[in-house]
């Protein structure tokens, strides 16, 4: 088997563990918010029938429905969901390791590459967070995510293997680009985070079309994903200023000018400033929670916009891919 | 009495702010934290055009066709800046007020932070009841205990170390409500405020030093052929410019002679490497050696000379219809697509006497015939062919406007045409000679060399802007990742009747997603009892 097959199954089998990981984890979500009503329900019961038990009025503690213990759930998909996402990752890796020994060069290069590489590193910072904390609730977004990326990697962004062109054979497009992957990885997790805290935010405040949605219950509260998407924020913020630093020190190199306003130059600055933006509407009073959470998600938009669009349709120096 | 406070109750909702006032209240608008965030998006929003448009600095020609294909939208967006976003009037704007309320902001800021890192920090809260109190038993008396935690807080080693990692800690002894208590406060935060100040001068650092940079800047952009010699002063560019403060007798007048060009590619006609092998003559030193890739610029005192491309410039040389040589030199053709085809244009003004020549050429590296048309297969020079028109007329150069060496002017031409009425285009390989009809003269192909171009720029705010861009990096990296963290100990200095024991009541404080600060609580209190006391669990994340 030749390194070109290797990558070629194990990204195929990655497509497809993802896609289970997807539904298994889906369904332990369904689980874990049938279960968390239900002890919700009961522990609204047991108020009723113990009387106003403490100084809060009544129904107070009703409406603080996060005060019941946390339910343990244990189901068959929990254990599927992990190992799938497990495994997908390792074929993953290996996928995207065959890649680049096929090539020749760390696989990085063309929007193919981009793709799988990044693909990896957001199922990779999802693992990671996983193993300390329990984020099962962000396991659908992230493996879906990866499912329809790796999908449309594999199936309309394939192309094959080429030496690198002279501009792109640095140190500094190591530096770069495997640091705008990354930060893409993290910035993806962070993304799925904020989408669930939006949503969770605007179901408990009775928005309607979000009523069915019951497996919401499963996802903490907004506070809480504000917290952990911040971090995750915090974090692929300063990697983006490094890959913008690095991408001008790169530039700098081989163009002669470190910075030159070329449509990727400008989507990498309108994604960084966005992203300071959130980071300032978080502190900023009338702006903290839902619009800047709002904002992170335009920055992520924004993101994808500049390795889509950007990429295909606008003329520069960085059309590579 | 009381009207006349409702009066002036009224008179003060007034806003009679005189100029002052308004300067003032003007200044503090532009340096609220809202209006920070509203330019910030501003300025994203701004910029998004200047990647969808085609702007004059990036692209020059597309721009210009741009506007001649949109007669109402082309001049309509150029006037308004449109086609020029990063140099236009609202695009400065929008970041000079950015930069303005940024300075207004950091200016205070530092001044406060200054003032607060020699002042004490606060005391603790006389009530605790809002942070979700522990309490802990240790066996020792309150002074020991709480001196003990302090030694844990401020932690150990040398002192940037310690101010780095550790806590601000103060112990009061005070009245609380159960008789005299000390009360220890411990912060920890500094860290993370210099590092957002340290992050945001360093914008200001990166501004200020791309401005400088901008005046004290020149590059130019030459185009050397193999064997041929440039001299480093502004006629010998074929494009120049330079910031406001940079004079043209600046340049140091060094010589750089392209002795070789190799260019590689493999089978498919990618490029995989290009070297140019130079010699550098500086005033006063010995010649030496020098090489320049892609990714890899001289340095020249204070410039870089980076590579920027390459192509062919082959040597004709040109008899006219007297028999004299009109013409002998390389012309640098351009390449069109990544297989090289190339195309250039030969003006010959100086004939004998006739008409004077000009032809446009197309050059082919590796020519391979596919029915009537050729295409070039590869970039290496395996098959070269040369298909050229000829035109005679005037060429137009003697109108005083300077001319694009690559464009003919075909205004006064007329070309030469075949036996059939059609426009003549003549093949040639490497080495042939053509007679032009009509007796008008002789076309030789004698060598083809490669020509590399070359952009030179000098820079000398680099080092600075590098300075300011890691401290701006690692100010984010201290202000988004040191903690900002509070713990209060409370004690009673005299134990309860009977009791050996102190008991500690202890708090904490962080912003939510800084769930460490428990750690930190609990660590404190094992040290400082040398058990490990029971501390109430943190609400576990739900
Ligand atoms: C050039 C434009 C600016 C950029 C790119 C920028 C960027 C940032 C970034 C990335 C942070 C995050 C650090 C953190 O959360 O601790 C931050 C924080 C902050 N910025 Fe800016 N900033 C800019 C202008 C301003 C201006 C004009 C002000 C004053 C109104 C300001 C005030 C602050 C403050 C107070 C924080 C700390 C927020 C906190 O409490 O964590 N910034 N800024």
């Amino acid at each position: 088997m030749t390194a070109q097959e290797l990558s070629w199954l194990a990204l195929w089998g990655a497509v497809a563990l993802y896609a289970i990981a997807m539904v298994a984890s889906s369904v332990h979500l369904a689980r874990v918010a049938d279960a968390k009503v239900a002890a919700k329900a009961r522990a609204k019961a047991a108020v009723a029938v113990g009387g106003p038990a403490d100084e809060s009025p009544a129904g107070a503690s009703a409406a603080r429905p996060d005060a019941a213990p946390e339910p343990r759930v244990r189901s068959r998909a929990a254990g599927i969901a992990k190992s799938t996402t497990l495994v997908g990752a390792i074929l993953n890796g290996v996928g995207v390791v065959a890649r680049g020994v096929e090539a020749g060069h760390a696989p990085w290069s063309t929007m193919y590459e981009y793709t799988i590489t990044g693909t990896f590193v957001a199922v990779v910072v999802f693992l990671i967070v996983q193993s300390r904390r329990d984020v099962s609730y962000l396991a659908p977004g992230v493996t879906g995510f990866a499912t329809i990326a790796l999908g449309i990697g594999m199936t309309v962004l394939y192309e094959a293997s080429t030496g690198l062109r002279p501009a792109l054979q640095s140190f500094w497009l190591v530096v770069h680009v495997s640091i705008a992957i990354i930060a893409t990885g993290v910035l993806i997790v962070g993304a799925v985070a904020t989408v669930l805290q939006l949503m969770r935010d605007y179901r408990d405040n009775g928005t309607a079309w979000l009523q069915p949605f019951r497996w919401l219950e499963a996802v903490p509260s907004p506070a809480t994903l504000e917290a952990l998407a911040f971090r995750l924020h915090a974090v692929g913020f300063v990697l983006w200023t490094f890959t913008v630093m690095a991408g001008a020190v790169w530039a700098e190199h081989s163009w002669g000018r470190y910075w030159g306003w070329d449509p990727k130059e400008v989507w990498s600055f309108v994604i960084w400033v966005i992203y300071a933006a959130y980071l300032h509407a978080r502190t900023t009073q009338g702006w903290a929670g839902r619009r800047s959470a709002v904002l992170a998600l335009i920055g992520f938009v924004a993101l994808i916009m500049n390795f889509t669009v950007v990429n295909i349709y606008f003329q520069g120096m960085h059309t590579y891919a | 009495m009381a009207r006349v406070k409702i009066d002036n109750y009224a008179y003060a909702n007034v806003p009679r702010l005189g100029l002052t006032g308004w300067l003032r209240w003007i200044w503090r608008q532009v340096t609220s934290m809202r209006v920070a965030l509203i330019l910030l998006l501003l300025l994203a929003l701004a910029s998004i055009p200047g990647s969808v448009l085609p702007q004059w600095p990036q692209d020059a020609a597309n721009t210009q066709g741009f506007i001649d294909e949109n007669p109402f939208w082309g001049p309509l967006l150029d006037r308004l800046g449109f086609l020029d976003v990063f140099g236009s009037a609202w695009f400065t704007a929008i970041y000079l007020l950015l930069f303005a309320s940024l300075i207004g902001c950091i200016v205070p800021r530092c001044l406060v932070y200054w003032r607060e890192l020699r002042a004490p920090i606060p005391a603790a809260p006389s009530r605790l009841d809002r942070y979700e109190p522990t309490t802990a038993e240790l066996d020792v008396e309150a002074q020991a205990a709480l001196a003990s935690a302090r030694r844990s807080l401020e932690g150990s080693g040398p002192q940037p170390w310690r101010w780095a990692r550790g806590y601000r800690v103060r112990i009061d002894e005070r009245e609380g409500r159960e008789g005299a208590e000390l009360a220890l406060s411990a912060h920890q935060g500094h860290v993370r405020e210099l590092g957002n100040l340290i992050f945001h001068v360093s914008l200001v650092a990166i501004l200020i030093c791309m401005a400088t940079g901008a005046m004290l800047t020149y590059r130019g952009q030459a185009l050397i052929v193999v064997g041929d010699t440039f001299t480093n002063a502004v006629v010998a560019y074929d494009s120049y410019e330079s910031g406001a403060l940079f004079s043209e007798g600046q340049l140091e007048p060094w010589t750089l002679t392209l002795d070789q060009f190799d260019a590689e590619f493999d089978l498919v006609g990618l490029p995989t490497e290009f070297t140019a092998h130079a010699t550098l003559t500086e005033p006063g030193k010995e010649p030496r050696e020098v090489e320049s890739q892609v990714n890899r610029p001289i340095q020249v005192e204070g410039a870089k000379i980076y590579l920027q491309g390459n192509g062919y410039a082959p040597v004709f040389s040109i008899t006219d219809s007297d028999g004299n040589v009109a013409f002998r030199d390389a012309v640098p053709f351009l390449p069109q697509d990544d297989v090289y085809t190339s195309t250039g244009v030969i003006k010959v003004p100086d004939v004998t006497s006739g008409e004077q020549l000009g032809f446009t050429a197309t050059l082919l590296p590796t020519a391979v015939a596919d029915g009537d048309s050729a295409q070039s297969l590869h970039p290496s020079p395996t098959n070269p062919v040369i298909y050229l028109r000829a035109y005679t007329g005037d060429l137009g150069l003697d109108d005083g406007v300077p001319q694009n060496v690559y464009e003919l002017d075909e205004s006064q031409l007329s070309p030469l045409r075949g036996d059939d009425g059609q426009p003549l285009v003549v093949e040639m390989e490497l080495g042939d000679t053509i007679e032009l009809p009509d007796g008008l003269g002789t076309v030789t192909w004698e060598e083809l060399p490669r020509f590399a171009a070359f952009d030179l720029r000098r820079d000398p705010t680099l080092p600075w802007l590098l300075g300011s861009a890691i401290g701006a990096l690692v100010g984010l990296s201290m202000s988004l990742f040191a903690p900002r963290r509070r713990i209060w100990l409370v004690a009673p200095v005299n134990p309860a009747e009977g009791q050996k024991t102190t008991v500690v009541t202890a708090a904490a404080w962080a912003p939510a997603h800084d769930a460490g600060v428990r750690d930190d609580l609990e660590r404190v209190l094992a040290q400082t009892s040398g058990t490990s006391p029971a501390v109430a669990p943190t609400p576990e994340e739900r």
